[in-house]
């Protein structure tokens, strides 16, 4: 290679602009700002209701200072052992239902149809937002657990089946072949080669799930769909932020306890 | 005892793996397939118990027509089929006394199987494979806790404990050190003659094939180039099977790339690599 000779006059360089042709950069910059000047605008901010709303968060926040577990006391219990009861069915369920859609989903040991149909069920499930599915069962079967337990198991099954599809996607197909070329039929080939190599992480996402469906028993109640939601709700409806504010913790706790729980189960498991 | 006609297998990506291969193995004889990999080995042995579906031809196994059968009737013939494995592909989480009774899969009912509860006949066999194999201390290990040589041990009792006909063995040493590849060949080959099994290794290791092979299979590009006695395999023969001319014309047709390999070298003989 030829040596590079030294320049004379020292080159000028920019980094280019993102929108190389100047006027449908100026253009795309000034039609952007008057847009945000007229998006603003047109959100009308009242300052007496914004007044009125500082006052009462105000309020609710004092009254949030001085929890008051004893008064509702029963309600509350009543609440959170609808709750538990709602989330360790719901996943029970939800977990049974989820090992053949699973199964059938999975690419590598479903046939084409069943695959499609269990995809198609995954993505239903998964398509919508617990508290949108809630009121659907809310409005099906009326107010109560009922309602709640539906939703949990429906959006637990969409979230099993899902990872749990993909995990046997995943699984080594030698150990498959092996078990294959005994003379195995499919459910011994199921048991002996793929179950093994999925089983750990399906508790683990098993035991995921319930510390999630606890979590979403609260906001459904909300809906309607009973559990300490419910309570909650009720707690709000009559202005008593005293006690909303001691479920609230409840609610934290609990939580905060299975997650706990679930995390240590789930690290012995490995 | 086996017997192969006129069998062609073409991959749907369009790869004609095997062509028009016509092959016979008579009772208590260890073949050895060699060949360049690509060469289609281990898809032979697989139209054997149709893991992989042969194209076209007929596969006999005594009087039976395996080509032909129903889902139904394969699974029967393929526990008269003992395969052995290049990644041993043992079910890791399981022990090794559930894998080697994994070998009864066929003949126990689902029940039993889900719940470990084989007949006595089957663990008393499973327990003497283990002895004969070296591994009774090792029966309630988990398969993942075990040694490569280990665990091709256990793979070879799970194939035997079907109490098969025939034995397929695919490439048994590739993942082993040349020791410990030499005893499975020998504990293959002696456990076959014990039990007067045929069988046909695919092995791409030609002095080990001939040691113990009493009779050599070369393929190349799907067909069958050499089939005769260990002794027969001269250096021409060897040509023919791997094809030096072949691995000549490959190498200059890329000249692109082997320029870069030599620039990185001189490269990392200029500057020392930076630590990691
Ligand atoms: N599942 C498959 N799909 C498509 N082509 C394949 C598949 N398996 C093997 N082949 C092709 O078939 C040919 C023979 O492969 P294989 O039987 O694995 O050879 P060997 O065992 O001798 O290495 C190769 O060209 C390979 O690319």
């Amino acid at each position: 290679m030829a040596s590079i000779a030294p320049v004379a006059t020292s080159r000028r360089w920019r980094k280019p602009p993102l929108i190389r042709n100047p006027l449908v950069r100026w253009v795309t910059v000034i039609g952007a700002l008057t847009y945000l000047v007229l998006a603003i605008q047109s959100v009308t901010v009242n300052p007496e209701r914004l007044a009125r709303g500082i006052q009462r968060g105000q309020r609710i926040l004092a009254a949030f200072l001085q929890p008051d577990f004893v008064s509702r006391w029963s309600d509350i219990q009543a609440g959170i052992l609808e709750s538990l009861t709602m989330t360790v069915i719901a996943t029970v369920i939800g977990i049974i239902i989820s090992i053949p859609i699973g199964f059938g989903a999975a690419r590598n040991l479903a046939p084409l149809p069943i695959y499609l149909f269990c995809r198609a069920l995954i993505t239903l499930s998964r398509t919508f937002q617990e508290v949108i599915i809630a009121i659907v069962f809310v409005v099906m079967f009326g107010f109560g657990p009922f309602a709640g337990v539906c939703t949990l198991v429906f959006a637990t099954v969409g979230f099993l089946s899902k990872l749990l599809a993909e995990d046997i996607e995943e699984i080594d197909p030698a150990q498959v072949e092996a078990i294959r070329a005994t003379g195995a039929s499919w459910l011994k080939l199921v048991t002996y080669a793929v179950l093994p190599q999925v089983s750990p992480r399906l508790v683990g996402l098993g035991i995921y799930r319930f510390d999630i469906n606890l979590r979403e028993s609260a906001v459904v109640g909300i809906v309607g769909a009973g559990g300490i939601g419910a309570t909650l709700q009720t707690a709000f409806n009559r202005y008593d932020y005293d006690v909303a504010s001691a479920i609230l913790i409840v609610i934290i706790v609990l939580v905060m306890a299975t997650e706990l729980i679930s995390g240590v189960v789930r690290a012995r498991l490995q | 005892m086996l017997r192969l006609q006129h069998v062609s297998k073409r991959y749907p990506t369009g790869n004609q793996a095997l062509k028009e291969i016509n092959l016979t193995v008579p009772e208590g004889q260890v073949v050895a397939l060699i060949g360049p990999s690509g060469a289609g080995k281990s898809t032979l042995i697989r139209c054997v118990n149709r893991l992989v579906e042969p194209s076209e031809g007929q596969i006999w196994l005594r009087d039976t027509e395996i080509t032909r059968l129903s889902t139904r009737g394969l699974r029967h013939i393929r526990r008269r089929i003992g395969m052995i494995f290049q990644e041993y592909a043992l079910v890791e989480r399981l022990s090794v006394m559930e894998n080697v009774l994994s070998g009864r899969l066929g003949y126990v009912n689902f029940w039993q199987s889900w719940l470990r509860r084989y007949p006595q006949a089957d663990v008393d066999n499973a327990f003497q494979l283990l002895e004969r194999v070296g591994l009774l201390d090792f029966v309630d290990q988990r398969a993942d806790a075990l040694s490569g040589g280990q665990r091709q041990r256990v793979g070879i009792a799970r194939a035997l404990l079907q109490d098969p006909d025939l034995l397929l063995v695919d490439e048994p040493t590739a993942s082993l050190d040349p020791k410990t590849s030499r005893q499975i060949m020998r504990l293959i080959t002696e456990l076959a003659q014990e039990r007067g099994l045929a069988v046909v290794i695919n092995i791409h290791d030609v002095p080990l094939a001939q040691m113990y092979a009493q009779r050599i299979v070369g393929l190349r590009a799907g067909s069958v180039v050499y089939d005769g006695p260990p002794e027969g395999l001269t250096t021409a023969q060897l040509t023919t099977i791997y094809g030096e001319e072949d691995w000549d014309r490959n190498r200059q047709a890329d000249p692109a790339d082997e320029d870069a390999v030599l620039a990185m070298v001189a490269q990392d003989a200029g500057q020392p690599r930076p630590a990691l």
